[in-house]
């Protein structure tokens, strides 16, 4: 069974507002390869097909600007498609909007309770507007909040919680009124390693009950720890959808090694495509990338390719395939 | 390690009753009258205070002075009230959602709800009705005290009053609406030194419109002006025999008001509430 399904999804922000809009085109000023400002605005997402089955832990992993945050947003019937369908649970989110509210919880990228009132009112009156009544949305709250470890904030206002507690609060609210479908848009920015490790084990759990999740991130190893499936989008664009295993086995053979020289790599790259061992050499910019099937050999051949070349060698480093040399292969850019 | 209430075994995926439009509606009601319960105190302040004062220097103080004869407080009386159930209606409405699609955007948690967006607008409008009608019912009593006896005060158009009150309020929390979501954060108090504070001193609150005649040009440029509207609607109801605008033109005048800001206000909820 499906649960959601795009399909030529675009999103084109108006020039002036877009740094507005939920975060979605923020990384417009991010370089040639994100959301790209044109004429008639800055489009964010370019016909994105995608589909994620009931049941599934499924992860959008991205650089900031790449389209992620406008995706959940379409999703959660909080931004409006430029063209092209997205539905959930069936439902279409532009015609029927109510409907997939009806079935959705969002964790959003920043926690934005409600400020008027307490941490547990939070709760009961999100539950209200699903239709649960007030003793038995008390319940599930309190319960809720027992078991993300803010139980005793209960009675507090939500000014009065730290960034992290926040999160949780965000995480309750999501849940209490029992949604199928879980949005997470980057729920573990800004929190400390103890706390994300925390998210993570609550974000297993809720999987494991058979919630769909569909979460946003641009930590590699969030991707990979927890998403059964994973889409890489850059630039408004689907770049790769796998599992991560199926992901890494894909990326490039063996060993990143990129070298950082004094100046353009371009004529370094093409003599180290000579080298035995090296299956691929990429310059961007003074940036020297090759990857190496007998891992760091091949390390002073390419410095003396770098040097016949007429360049210096400033700094190296190695990396093992991983989804991290993967996307760097596939987009010429590291994630953050 | 954390366990997560599993989901109730009666609600599986997909098996859920759609909510009622009617529930979540009166959930969002819930809840924006426990917010303003919470703030009961200081919404007070802000919405009677300035109509107190005003009862106090013009219908108290002036009067007794010698400066203005008693007969003011007759006019005066319906005005006072038009203040109260506007600035209280407008503020109640603009205020709470310039915080809601601030920074954070607040409003989330209802934008989310299962009810369609114009809805989640229109529940703004009729809570600010609501603050508006207490507003009015506090000043009041306050208003006769400090007055003293009002020449010709009459409850016998109890409809008309009423009418008078509810759609006064609508049309103000509809204009809140249309404020509170197109003016920045940072422009807040520029708008109520800019807009309403003119529109109060401008809107035959504190002198019957009538009076205007002896200004003509000012007696049909107020007449853009919602509040007067409401003041001479007030007269028409409580004191008719200060000859104020007849009480049906009022009426129509406050009905078209109330649909062009709710269309408005409506359209620039949407627009904020979707990107």
């Amino acid at each position: 069974m499906t649960a959601i399904r795009t399909r030529a999804l675009r999103k084109v922000y108006p020039a002036p507002a877009a740094g507005r809009a939920n975060g979605g085109a923020a990384g417009a000023h991010h370089g040639g390869t994100g959301a790209v400002a044109g004429e008639r605005g800055i489009v964010a997402l370019h016909g994105l097909d995608l589909e994620v089955r009931e049941g599934e832990f499924f992860g959008l992993l991205g650089p900031n600007g790449a389209g992620k945050s406008t995706t959940i947003g379409i999703l959660t019937t909080r931004v409006r498609a430029t063209s092209g369908e997205a539905t959930v649970g069936g439902a279409d989110v532009g015609r029927d909007p109510v409907s997939v509210r009806q079935r959705i919880g969002v964790v959003p990228q920043r926690p934005n309770p409600d400020g008027s009132l307490d941490v547990l009112e939070n709760l009961i009156f999100h539950a209200a507007y699903f239709g649960i009544a007030k003793a038995a949305a008390a319940a599930r709250a309190r319960q809720l909040l027992d078991e993300l470890g803010i139980g005793a904030k209960a009675r507090q206002r939500v000014g009065e919680l730290s960034g992290g507690q926040q999160q949780r609060l965000m995480i309750a609210r999501a849940l209490v009124h029992e949604p199928d479908v879980l949005f997470l848009d980057e729920p573990t920015v800004g929190l400390d390693p103890q706390a994300r490790l925390a998210l993570w084990d609550i974000l297993r759990e809720l999987h494991a009950q058979g919630r769909t999740i569909v979460m946003t991130t641009h930590y590699m190893e969030e991707a990979d720890r927890l998403c059964e499936r994973l889409a890489i989008v850059d630039g408004g664009r689907l770049l790769a959808v796998d599992t991560p295993e199926g992901l890494k086995a894909s990326a490039p053979g063996g060993t990143l090694i990129e070298l950082t020289l004094d100046d353009d790599a371009t004529a370094a790259a093409e003599r180290a495509r000579t080298i035995a061992g090296l299956t691929r050499a990429d310059a961007a910019g003074d940036v020297l990338r090759a990857y190496s099937e007998r891992e760091g050999a091949v390390i002073p051949a390419l410095i003396e390719a770098v040097g016949a070349s007429g360049r210096q060698v400033r700094n190296i480093s190695l990396a093992s395939p991983s989804l991290e040399t993967l996307f760097i292969s596939l987009t010429g850019r590291k994630l953050d | 390690m954390t366990t997560i209430a599993e989901p109730r075994a009666a609600t599986a995926a997909g098996a859920r009753a759609p909510v009622a439009a009617s529930t979540v509606f009166l959930a969002l009601i819930r809840r924006d009258v426990r917010v303003a319960q919470r703030e009961l105190p200081f919404f007070l302040i802000r919405t009677v205070m300035q109509p107190l004062l005003f009862i106090v220097v013009f219908g108290y103080l002036l009067p007794k002075m010698g400066f203005l004869r008693q007969s003011y407080t007759t006019s005066l009386l319906p005005g006072v009230l038009a203040v109260s159930l506007t600035l209280s209606a407008v503020q109640s409405v603009a205020l709470p959602l310039v915080q809601d699609f601030g920074w954070t955007r607040e409003i989330e948690d209802r934008l989310l709800a299962p009810i369609s967006v114009d809805l989640i607008a229109a529940e703004k409008i009729v809570v600010g009705v609501l603050q508006g009608v207490v507003a009015a019912l506090v000043v009041f009593p306050i208003a006769r005290l400090i007055m003293g006896p009002i020449d010709g005060l009459s409850f016998a158009n109890l409809g008309g009053l009423l009418a008078v009150t509810v759609l006064g309020a609508a049309t103000f929390s509809a204009l809140g609406l249309l404020m509170g979501t197109s003016i920045s954060p940072q422009q807040i108090g520029l708008m109520f030194s800019i807009i309403v504070a003119p529109m109060i001193f401008f809107g035959c609150a504190y002198y019957p419109w009538r009076g205007l005649a002896v200004i003509p040009w000012l007696q049909y440029l107020v007449l853009l002006n919602p509040l007067v509207y409401v003041a001479e609607g007030m007269r028409g109801a409580l004191t008719p025999e200060v000859h104020p605008m007849p009480l049906p033109a009022t009426l129509g005048a406050l009905l078209v008001l109330l649909s062009v800001f709710s269309a408005l206000g409506m359209r620039s909820f949407r627009r904020r509430a979707i990107g």
